[in-house]
């Protein structure tokens, strides 16, 4: 398949991956995190790690728009969707995240009419269908969902359509990070940038990040060979005393990102003094809430919500994983308590959280199936 | 921070299953920082492989969809609420079809319900569907498939033409696949209580020669073979629904696979461990019961798994793998490697196994676990779902 199959050429791999063995200083250990959820699902689903050499480690960061939503936020949509006569619209993922009083999919077997979608369009059209109900979109997502939702409310004002709003749950990337790197108990070396959320904002806001840091970012690709190289260009610049934001993915990301789409999530949505994050806790200016103007359009001010606030479980340390202090198996309820059937955590959910993409895809020893496949050739 | 101070409730559910499952079992303890990481992380593994191998239980209140979709919640729905109240020899080895004996013969028993949406969809309906997945559950246990029910739950306002055009089309691949539908059911409900037209159709057929066919015998060193492309019947449904805006010439994959199987059996029917159709949960899901019941790992040659580059389209831009997408007229069956390259042959002879291949092998080690060796080089497991695959965000 075009545009897909060049990315992910065994043979290009192994060129690389001699390149970025030869970079590595020996005795020194990098530990390099992606902040993309998108970014870990490729890693585990493509087996990348068996080209990295042991003293590189990637550590899986908080950009799983679902793993960093706190239960108390799942509560309060699913209270909207008992509300009477409302049909709820979510994306897939969000389908099986638990709230402190069960998932999405819990509540629509209980009776509530919660339908899966692929756009906020989709929602829109749904609406549209049904004049006689409220058509509320679950809105979450990091940038790269944000300018849709923006554009799907200016065109519900736009025809006038008066049973459709929104649940704004858009968090931001950049706050997110700079809370990461303000936190004392990890020791980065470098990141592997959001290569989606940067289509819309470009490479611009993480020139913090070098600047205030002393970290380098590489803006990367979703397919296994974009996060080579971006592994990659992280070692060139650690090795010539670089440090600086640089773009692997330009062939979708412009450097001051997508200025149409930003000019429409400004026009619709504004900052929220704090919002809480999944495991991260309470980050000041760090999400987006609908603007007074489309005021007709948000959920929140339609509905009265619980708004009520739900304690992760004692047991489970998303937080640390999400932060990646932890790797996923070393959380104590992790494969055993906690599972993609009856996940405690969020990081468990998605297939773009750390703890599912292991579990579902990394679960066995590599060291192992190392030893079988030698076997299994030579016989 | 005075934000913090609002009310705040705990998860019961999440409490209550952390105390559950600590209560219930015993692991040793966890591995303990500082221990060497690799040891560390096999304690780890170890600790989830003992917890799966748990008896599966339902924890849920009430039924899902996910209990629908042929993955984990699927299995553990059947394995904790249905066989544990029916348990008997002839059910627990829950095959595709049970294997009775009355007199010297022996006959294959098994049974399907049909709730496809939409009814009708390119390449067939839920009528064909609906002899061919029971015939097929016949022919992979061996059986030449003889004689068939077909159960109708309609729906009050169904257009009795639609009816007739899912009746016609039954009548057509019962008559292709060599069996007579003997004996039926109809029941109508009420407006809005059923989706038109559901089907259920069980079916009996005789098993000749001495075959014993069954997962658990799989061996290290065996080969799996798929009959052709996988995923087009799912994929096909899935854009027919027309939700997504996508278009492809896509056609179902559903016909009857009994003259196929033959003459698999005719080449190579001592060598066939065993044959499953790849319906609901895909090939994935199979090779994963293999893996389970012989206890033994499956390895997977991810570029040697053939599929159709629409289907492949589809599933990049969803997000879902096509391993898990369900066909209607594929088998995948494991065979001694002595007979590999006879049994791909025989497929091929046949215009339905004309895209057969060897996808990958039996091994020993690690049991229980299916591995993808990735199109890049790398490796994976490939589990079982929980329910269907949801499409992700971005």
């Amino acid at each position: 398949m075009r545009f897909v199959d060049e990315y992910r050429d065994a043979e290009k791999a192994r060129a690389l991956a001699a390149k970025i063995a030869a970079l590595c200083e020996p005795g020194r250990h990098y530990k390099f995190m992606e902040v993309c959820g998108g970014h870990t699902h490729t890693i585990y689903k493509h087996g990348l790690e068996d080209y990295l050499p042991e003293s590189i480690s990637l550590v899986h960061g908080p950009g799983c728009p679902v793993c960093v939503l706190p239960m108390g936020r799942v509560d309060d949509a699913i209270a909207l969707a008992e509300q009477p006569d409302v049909i709820m619209t979510s994306f897939g993922d969000m389908m099986r995240v638990p709230g402190g009083r069960g998932s999405f999919f819990d509540s629509s077997a209980a009776g509530t009419d919660i339908r899966m979608v692929y756009s906020p369009l989709d929602a829109l059209k749904i609406a549209r269908q049904n004049p006689d109900k409220h058509v509320i979109f679950m809105a979450i997502g990091m940038e790269t969902t944000t300018p849709s939702t923006a554009m799907t409310v200016l065109r519900a004002a736009a025809e006038g359509i008066e049973n459709f709003s929104i649940f704004c749950n858009h968090v931001m990337i950049v706050p997110a990070i700079k809370a990461i790197l303000d936190s004392p108990d990890l020791r980065l070396d470098g990141f592997i940038g959001p290569g989606h959320v940067s289509t819309v904002i470009g490479c611009r806001p993480y020139e913090y990040i070098p600047a205030e840091y002393g970290k380098p970012i590489v803006t990367a690709g979703f397919e296994p060979l974009d996060i080579l190289q971006s592994v990659y260009m992280l070692l060139q610049q650690l090795a010539e005393g670089r440090c600086e934001v640089e773009n692997q993915y330009a062939r979708v990301v412009p450097w001051n990102g997508n200025t149409v789409a930003l000019r429409a999530v400004a026009e619709v949505m504004e900052l929220r003094p704090y919002f809480e994050w999944r495991g991260l806790g309470f980050i000041s200016h760090s999400a987006l809430q609908v603007r007074e103007k489309y005021a007709a359009f948000d959920a929140e001010r339609h509905f009265r919500l619980p708004g009520v606030r739900v304690a992760d479980p004692k047991a489970c340390q998303c937080g640390e994983v999400l932060k990646g202090v932890l790797k996923p198996w070393e959380c104590k309820v992790f494969g055993t308590a906690c599972t993609p059937e009856m996940p405690i955590g969020t990081c468990m959910v998605s297939s773009e959280g750390a703890c599912a993409a292991y579990y579902n895809f990394g679960r066995f020893s590599r060291q192992r199936i190392r030893e079988v496949s030698i076997e299994s050739s030579r016989a | 921070m005075t934000h913090q101070d609002t009310t705040q409730q705990q998860a019961a559910w999440a409490e209550e299953s952390v105390v559950e499952h600590d209560a219930g079992t015993s692991y040793p303890a966890h591995a303990t920082p500082g221990t060497e990481h690799t040891g560390r992380e096999q304690l780890v593994l170890e600790r989830i492989e003992r917890a799966r191998r748990a008896r599966p239980r339902v924890r849920e209140k009430l039924i899902t969809l996910a209990h629908g979709a042929g993955g984990k919640a699927t299995q553990s729905l059947i394995e904790a609420i249905f066989l544990d109240a029916f348990r008997n020899p002839l059910l627990e080895p829950l095959e595709d079809a049970a294997t009775l004996t009355a007199g010297d013969t022996r006959l294959a028993f098994t049974t399907d319900s049909y709730v496809v949406s939409p009814l009708f969809f390119p390449g067939g309906n839920i009528g064909d569907l609906a002899v061919n997945g029971t015939v097929n559950d016949l022919a992979v246990s061996g059986a030449r498939p003889a004689h068939l029910s077909a159960g109708f739950i309609l729906e009050e306002g169904f257009p009795v033409e639609d009816l007739r055009r899912i009746v016609a089309s039954m009548s057509a691949a019962a008559a292709a696949a060599g069996v007579s539908i003997v004996t039926g059911d109809t029941k109508v409900v009420q407006r809005g209580k059923g989706d038109g037209c559901y089907i259920n159709t069980a079916g009996v057929g005789l098993i000749t020669g001495g075959l014993t066919l069954g997962v658990a015998t799989a061996r290290p060193g065996d080969v799996v073979i798929v009959s052709g492309p996988v995923g087009d019947h799912g994929i096909t449904i899935l854009l027919e629904r027309g939700e997504l805006d996508l278009d492809a010439e896509l056609v179902s994959d559903t016909a009857p696979v009994h003259e196929l199987v033959r003459g698999l059996l005719d080449a190579v029917g001592p060598d066939v461990r065993a044959m499953r159709d790849a319906t609901r949960g895909g090939v994935a899901t199979i090779l994963n019961e293999v893996a389970t019941a012989a206890g033994v790992a499956v390895v997977v040659d991810e570029e040697s798994v053939p599929v159709r580059p629409e289907v492949r389209g589809a599933c990049e831009l969803l997000g879902i793998d096509p391993l898990y997408v369900a066909c209607e007229g594929r088998i995948v069956t494991i065979v001694d490697p002595s007979a590999a390259d006879a049994a791909v042959a025989a497929l091929r002879a046949h215009p339905l196994g004309a895209g057969a291949t060897a996808v990958g092998r039996v091994a020993e080690d690690p049991p229980g676990l299916v591995l993808l060796k990735t199109g890049f080089g790398g490796t994976r497991i490939i589990d079982l779902l929980v329910g269907d695959p949801l499409p992700r965000i971005c």
